[in-house]
């Protein structure tokens, strides 16, 4: 990360993105919330349970990001591997 | 008749006048040519509008039907905003290429047979081709040999399948099949191909992003929905689809997520779309095939809107990875909120177009009673909002500070974002104006309450697992190896082997061969003699007492009376 410069951007300073998380779980809490009086009509009986999709929404992702993570393991290479000559034209 | 133009010829026409003509003339044709051919598109009736004698064939270059005109309208579209995006900075010659390109997309659209639809594929893979070369660097230079290999071999392979369907069944019709035999299988793998799927996939991530900033816009649209058109023609509910869709959803995320290049970023996502396209084709009922066709047309929408977004950053600031920018809404704000429209309609975020489309699969998933494939696609829905819905805005735009500060998109740049943006936002809102021209009736409710509420917690709390998880994401400057490894090392490593052993062989060949032929020399001088004749001649060039001539002469006669008694 490049060292804090002076910033003084309104979107850019602490208290806008505190207030943006404030704001965020709010909205998150709400969303749930909001299942008390919408209902949500499940297809196969369990994508109809309370905050189903929140949760699913959420695990899937924290899924899918670690199984890249890992998979970046075997995969990641540095941006010059195909320039040693193996590759060219 | 002056209304039965080909759209597609004229798109072509308009593609060569291009070049020769300059200023305001080449800015006219580039900005009215789409336009007139939009309206040819629409002037195509139903059924086969004729029919030309090619062989022995009745060939249909015309036909038209609701997903035809769908998909071409989309392509002509394209072009024109694709146009406007790219008229003042990209060279003449790209333009020229990129008119020629969709010119192929709007004639596979509209290919009432085989024969047709082939020419026109192998077209856009020539003009497609010569986009990747319009990049300029090296990279894009050995990108776009790789991608003109990769389209030639999957056209040789939908050739054969062409053949052998026309062989064995002897109609050259576009008509729905399953993928039952070696032709039809050949069939759909060149159109795979085509679609990026398993296992050529990489093709898309090597070279769209080599490609200039505008060459990356054209190259998001049309080859791999056409692929997705030809698909829904000829193979709607072949079952293969789905796991092939659901593998493409899947690999477009993961690879989206370990990239560090912005438009690669974005190019894996297109892989990650079309699998709903693609697994919504197999499925293969009127709503899905409504489904895969509306999300196709959403679709480039809003890809196309997201590299261009990328595309004015590459223009403005030379960087293509997101290491190396960061911060750029303080002086790009168009650019940002049109990047984000964009990420909001790749996302399927209630009130964009990605929603009314999207859910339309998701819907035929659920009404086929298929658990596994809805809930594959809604935990892609929530991957694709982490991929690409925030990450790709986040990592230009905000992140950090990276002391750029670039100036915003130039005025036709931000015209054509802008263009996409309203369409993005009015399909998400009034989803009716493009269900009345799908192929089948839609009996589709887009805004329910409770759709909308689970979709808006699965993108939302997938939001927060972004940034609960942001260190996880922290970027890196590395590539990933895809399976593209396989034939850039493996195969070309192979390729080295069997070079050496060639060579080796050739070695010890030629070094066999010249021990013969010394040998046969040395016997030859022996008996010979050297042809300079030097003192001590050959065995059959001395001179021999004559002694020695009776006696072999006697010997001769004598086996020749033995001979001749028994």
């Amino acid at each position: 990360m490049n060292k804090p410069q002076h910033d003084d951007y309104w979107l850019a300073r602490p208290s806008t993105i505190k207030l943006l998380w404030r704001v965020f779980a709010v909205v998150l809490v709400l969303l749930v919330l909001a299942q008390v009086l919408i209902y949500v009509k499940g297809y196969f009986g369990v994508d109809g349970w309370f905050g189903f999709g929140a949760a699913y929404g959420f695990l899937s992702c924290l899924v899918m990001v670690l199984f890249a993570k890992a998979l970046g393991y075997v995969l990641k290479r540095s941006e010059d591997y195909y320039d040693d000559g193996a590759d060219d034209v | 008749m002056f209304e039965l133009i080909p759209p597609a010829v004229f798109m072509i026409v308009a593609a060569l006048l291009i070049g020769p003509a300059r200023g305001h003339l080449r800015t006219a044709i580039v900005l009215a040519a789409p336009l007139i051919t939009l309206w040819f598109v629409w002037q195509v009736p139903d059924g086969v509008a004729y029919t030309v004698p090619f062989l022995d064939y009745q060939i249909q270059p015309l036909e038209g039907s609701a997903l035809r005109r769908l998909f071409a309208t989309i392509f002509a579209l394209m072009a024109f905003v694709g146009g406007l995006y790219a008229f003042r900075q990209a060279k003449w010659y790209e333009l020229a290429a990129a008119y020629a390109y969709a010119a192929g997309a709007i004639g596979v659209s509209f290919a009432g047979d085989l024969i047709t639809l082939f020419l026109f594929w192998e077209l856009m893979a020539l003009f497609s081709t010569v986009v990747v070369w319009c990049g300029g660097t090296k990279e894009a230079r050995q990108a776009g040999v790789r991608y003109a290999i990769m389209h030639l071999l999957g056209g040789v392979i939908l050739k054969v399948g062409i053949e052998g369907v026309v062989v064995h069944t002897g109609s050259i019709d576009i008509q729905p099949m399953l993928a039952t035999n070696f032709d039809t299988w050949m069939m759909l793998t060149g159109i795979l191909i085509n679609a990026a799927a398993p296992p050529v996939s990489a093709w898309l991530a090597d070279s769209y992003p080599s490609s200039s900033a505008t060459g990356s816009v054209f190259l998001s649209a049309f080859t791999t929905k056409t692929a997705v058109l030809a698909l829904i023609l000829l193979f709607p509910g072949e079952p293969v689809l789905i796991g092939i869709g659901l593998f493409m959803v899947m690999y477009g995320i993961i690879y989206a997520l370990l990239e560090n290049d912005i438009r690669r970023i974005l190019a894996y996502s297109i892989v990650n779309q079309v699998g709903f396209m693609v697994c919504a084709i197999g499925i293969g009922t009127e709503m899905a095939l409504n489904g895969a066709a509306a999300h196709a047309f959403a679709h480039i929408i809003y890809k196309a809107l997201l590299f261009m977004s990328a595309g004015v950053v590459v223009y403005r600031t030379g960087l293509n990875r997101c290491t190396d920018v960061g911060g750029l809404f303080r002086t790009m704000p168009l650019t940002a909120v049109c990047g984000i429209i964009g990420a909001l309609a790749i996302s399927g975020f209630p009130l964009t177009s990605g929603f009314t489309t999207k859910t339309m699969i998701s819907q035929a998933a659920a009404n086929e009673s298929l658990v596994f494939v809805y809930m594959m696609l809604a935990a892609a829905s929530a991957g694709v909002f982490l991929h690409a819905g925030i990450k790709f805005p986040w990592f230009v735009f905000f992140q950090r500070d990276s002391g750029l500060r670039p100036k915003d998109a130039p005025w036709n740049m931000g015209v054509a974002m802008v263009i996409f943006s309203v369409l993005c936002i009015l399909l998400g809102v009034a989803p009716g104006l493009l269900y009345q021209f799908l192929p089948y009736p839609v009996e589709y409710e887009a805004y329910t309450p409770g759709k909308v509420l689970f979709y808006l917690q699965l993108l939302m709390f997938s939001g927060l697992a972004f940034f609960l998880l942001l260190p996880l994401m922290k970027r890196t400057e590395t590539i990933s190896l895809d399976s593209d490894w396989l034939w850039r090392v493996l195969l070309f490593r192979f390729g080295s082997w069997i070079y050496g052993l060639l060579a080796a062989t050739g070695r010890s060949v030629a070094a066999a061969a010249s021990a013969v032929l010394s040998a046969a020399s040395g016997v030859a001088t022996r008996y010979l003699g050297t042809p300079a004749g030097d003192d001590r001649p050959g065995v059959f060039a001395r001179t021999w007492p004559i002694g020695v001539t009776a006696l072999w002469i006697a010997v001769l006669l004598t086996t020749y009376v033995f001979i001749y008694y028994f």
